[in-house]
Order: C-alpha cells, then structure tokens, then sequence
C-alpha cells in the first residue's frame, strides 16, 4: 500500500488540564471514507479541528501527503488550502449570498478571476440542486440547502481530503438525507473523507472503515461490519446498545 | 373559496378597532392638555415679556439668520470631514486591538492607552490644547485652527467610535472566523471579508448616534475662533444686545440633525426587526 494520505501518531490535545486526545494515532489513504464514531466528548470534533491546524496539537505529529504540519514553521493558511472541513452548525457567512460565500476562498485565496469563480461555484451548486439559489442569503434557505452549500464551499478548493464534523446534527429529520445523499456521491467521486457522526445507520453504507473513540482513544476501528456486526470491546458494545435503544440505528 | 372572518373573529376585530380609537384620542387629549399647560405656564410667568424679547425677537432673528447660515455651512463641512475621518480612526484603532502576533505588542498598548485617554479627556480641554496648545509651539506648517479644531474633535469621537467597532467585532461569534481560516484565508482575510462587515452592520445604531452627538458638538469649534453658526451668532447677539441669534442658531442645528437622527432611527428599527427574525 502507498503512504497515507493523513497520518496522526500519538497526537495529544488537552483542554485546562483534561485530556482529549490520548496519543491517538490514525491513517488515512487516498479514496479512503473513515467514519469517527464516539460518544458526545470522546474526542471527534478536537481530532478534526487539530487537523485542520484551527487547535494545536499538545504532542505527536499529523503528516498530510507526507509534509509534517504539525510544524508551526508551517504556515497553517497553505495547509488549510488543502483541506476542506463542514461544521456543525454549517458557519455560512450571513451576510453574503450562497454564491458569494462558495467564491469567497478561490477568489481571495486561490486568486481566480471573479467571472471563473462564479462558473465553477455555478457549476457545484447546480450538481447538487441549488442552482437557483446562487443569489439567496443563507436565513433564507433550509438547514439542509445551507449544510450542502456549506459542503460546496468546502469542496470548491478541490481539497485533498474533507473533513465533516457532525454535518446532520443540527437538522431536522427529514432533511438529513439531502445531505448524506451528498456525502454518499462524494464517496463515488473518490474523495478523501474523515466524517464524525452520529448517524450509524449512515456510518455503516457510507465507511469504508469505523473507528470507535473513547475518551480520546481509539477503542476499536475496522470495517463497519466487524464494528456494528461483532464489537470486540466491551465499551464499544455498550455505545451501540445505547445508540440503538435511541432508535438511532 | 372566498374566505369570511367568522362573526367571533368580526367581533374581535370590531373590539380591537375601538379599543385602537379609545387610545388615539387619550393620547391626543392628553398631549393637547399638556401642551396648553406648558404654553400658559410660560406665557404667564412675570419675566415672559422680557425674555420674548430677548430670546424671540422676529427682527433680530431676520437680521442674524443670513450670517448664522453662512456660520452653518462651515459646522457641515466640519462635520463631514471630521465624521469621516473618526469613523476611520475608530476602524483602525479598533481592529489594531485584535491583532494578537508580538510584533504588533507596541501599537496595541498605543491603541489600548488612546481610548482610555480620550475617553476620559473634556472634549473642551482637548479643544484648547489641540487649538491654543499647538500653534503655541511655533513650528512651521502648523496648520490653520479649523485643521486643528477638526483634528480635536477626530481623535475624541475616534476614541468612542473605536469602542464601538470594538464591540460589534467581539460579538462575532468565534465559528465566524473559524470558518474563513478553514478555507485557508489569512487573518488579515478574514478579517477584511468576513468579521469587519458583520461587525460594522451589527453596531450602525450606536455608531450613527455617536455621529449624531459629533454633529453637536462640531459647534464647540466656536470656542476656538472660527466663524461657524454658533460663533456667528454670537457675534450678532453681541451687536443686537439681542439672544435671539442663538435660538436661531439652535433649531437650524436641531433641523440639521434630524435627517440623521431619523436615519439612525431607520437602522435601529432595522437592525431589532432582523434580530427579531433571526
């Protein structure tokens, strides 16, 4: 197998003298969907925002395409280039258009020219239907609309992986699938993506492998079949027993 | 179909309707009492006479108000320049005491020392040492009191205004900024695009009344020579023996604000009906 696309060994994050992340090491290949899946406070979220260099980590190195980022002589702006991250609560800008907010990064990060910009941004958006939406503000659409046009917005970079922090959490039932629909052609595409989530049913069809955190450890990873199917780990068993009894598997 | 209230919700509308009518004439009634109060009070106090003269004088008013204009027109440049120029210190200032990297420790505390300084200082006493305190030095190109007058009221209402973009940028939320470094935009980036203009929208009511306040106090520039209205004004009331000068030179100064007041207004009611949908 060639080099991972992201590599995480031993990284350590704590928070006021509480640990989050526990020498937690994790890798990533090209075309690889790994699903985090843990309790609220396990870790997921602190693992993703330590990746995208918005926490620095306390100890242990992330690599992404083999360049240590981890590095502070690293500067952070270039390597955020190349990763996309959807937040929970979608963080759309809301005082530009969905247009405006998907065109924001190439035309002052990336420098393309304004017209350029807005075509590809045109052509992202039609692809997941909200083509005629380029010129709504975000309080005027749904939380499903601004989950996928935050997902557009993430992905007009062409990242080399995407990182999606609970992107269902804050929405209504119904309109949780738009989004994994979404997620599931980004897959077909062969993008790179590390997903927390709450959503096991979606975790199991959408995983090509699932790792389960505990208290800032990864407790238990493999494919989602062993992991749903045959949980070794005592704690594991106990998380999905919970989740189920919730009715959210 | 077309739709037809319901007698009950015809009822209630009839009752609202009434009770509508019955506080539009309390209120009218009310106001009228008052205003006759007011008018008799003032109109019979043993001084009235006098002070109609003194004060509310028609020829003395005619005689001061082409000169008192002319005085206005220099508080409306003044005005203009100075709401632009501390609208841009506030800006600058404000944004410098966000800037976190050690380089920039010295022009932090510079800022930090600025609003407290001028925040504190009498407009009056900032005055008198930009407008007496300079010139005395005697250096070449000094500029003209106007300039220096100008340039008091700049750096006080900077101070204020640099307190109020402050504020509007801390309220923010965090997630904010976090989302424009996530798509790899610079500090200075996302502070540009996407913390500044939420910032500015958030806090236009307290900034335009800051402005409104600005406009006022532009008259104090009177204390240090140049002939704006109040200045005119004065000059007039010292030839007629006669204060109407100054009432005329106060509710030209009242009309001038009331578009902005109104403006001010507009963008608060704005502002809470967008709250209110949020």
């Amino acid at each position: 197998m060639s080099d991972p696309l992201l590599s995480c060994v031993d990284v350590r994050k704590q928070f006021h003298g509480m640990v989050v992340l526990h020498e937690l090491s994790l890798e990533v290949a090209e075309h690889e969907v790994v699903v985090l899946i843990g309790a609220s406070g396990s870790g997921k979220s602190t693992l993703l925002r330590c990746i995208n260099l918005l926490e620095t980590v306390d100890d242990g190195t992330i690599h992404l395409d083999g360049e240590h980022i981890t590095d502070p002589r690293v500067n952070p702006d270039r390597v955020r280039q190349r990763i996309g991250i959807v937040f929970q609560a979608f963080n759309l800008f809301p005082h530009m258009t969905v247009l405006e907010n998907v065109t924001l990064a190439p035309r002052r990060v990336h420098r393309v020219p304004a017209r350029e910009a807005t075509q590809r941004a045109q052509a992202l958006l039609a692809r997941v239907g909200l083509g005629d939406r380029g010129g709504d503000y975000p309080d005027r659409l749904s939380g499903g609309q601004q989950q996928r046009v935050a997902i557009v917005r993430a992905l007009v970079n062409s990242p080399r992986l995407l990182l999606l922090d609970e992107v269902t959490s804050a929405l209504d039932p119904e309109l949780v699938g738009e989004v994994l629909a979404m997620i599931r052609d980004l897959k077909a595409e062969g993008m790179t993506m590390l997903i927390a989530t709450h959503e096991m049913g979606f975790a199991r069809q959408v995983a090509d492998r699932v790792c389960f955190l505990d208290q800032g450890r990864i407790l238990e990873a493999g494919p989602p079949e062993q992991v749903f199917g045959a949980p070794r780990e005592p704690r594991t068993r106990q998380f999905l027993q919970r989740i189920t009894e919730a009715g959210r598997l | 179909m077309d739709y037809q209230p319901s007698p009950l919700q015809r009822d209630r509308l009839a009752y609202r309707r009434r009770q509508t009518m019955l506080s539009v004439v309390v209120a009218a009634a009310s106001t009228l009492g008052l205003g006759v109060l007011l008018l008799v009070a003032v109109t019979h106090a043993p001084g009235w006479p006098r002070v109609r003269f003194s004060f509310l004088d028609p020829t003395s008013a005619r005689d001061a108000f082409p000169d008192v204009l002319r005085g206005l027109w220099l508080n409306v440049r003044l005005l203009v320049f100075c709401a632009l120029g501390s609208l841009a210190v506030g800006l600058g200032i404000a944004t410098l005491r966000t800037l976190r990297p050690a380089i920039f420790f010295p022009l932090r505390v510079l800022a930090n020392s600025y609003t407290y300084v001028f925040r504190g200082a009498p407009l009056i006493i900032v005055l008198y040492l930009f407008t007496f305190g300079v010139p005395g030095l005697r250096l070449t190109g000094t500029p003209p009191v106007l300039v220096l007058g100008g340039a008091a009221l700049v750096v006080t209402y900077g101070a204020y205004l640099a307190e109020v973009f402050r504020a509007g940028i801390e309220s923010v939320h965090p997630s904010q900024r976090a989302a424009a470094r996530s798509l790899g935009l610079t500090y200075r980036q996302a502070m540009r695009h996407v913390v500044l203009p939420q910032a500015v929208r958030r806090v236009a009511p307290p900034m335009l009344n800051d402005l409104v306040a600005l406009q006022k106090d532009v008259g104090l520039i009177s204390l240090a020579g140049p002939i704006d209205a109040i200045r005119a004004a004065q000059i007039k009331e010292a030839e007629l023996a006669n204060y109407t000068p100054f009432v005329v030179a106060g509710v030209l100064f009242v009309l001038l604000a009331i578009p902005l007041v109104a403006v001010t207004d507009w963008v608060t009611l704005r502002a809470a009906r967008r709250q209110g949908a949020a």
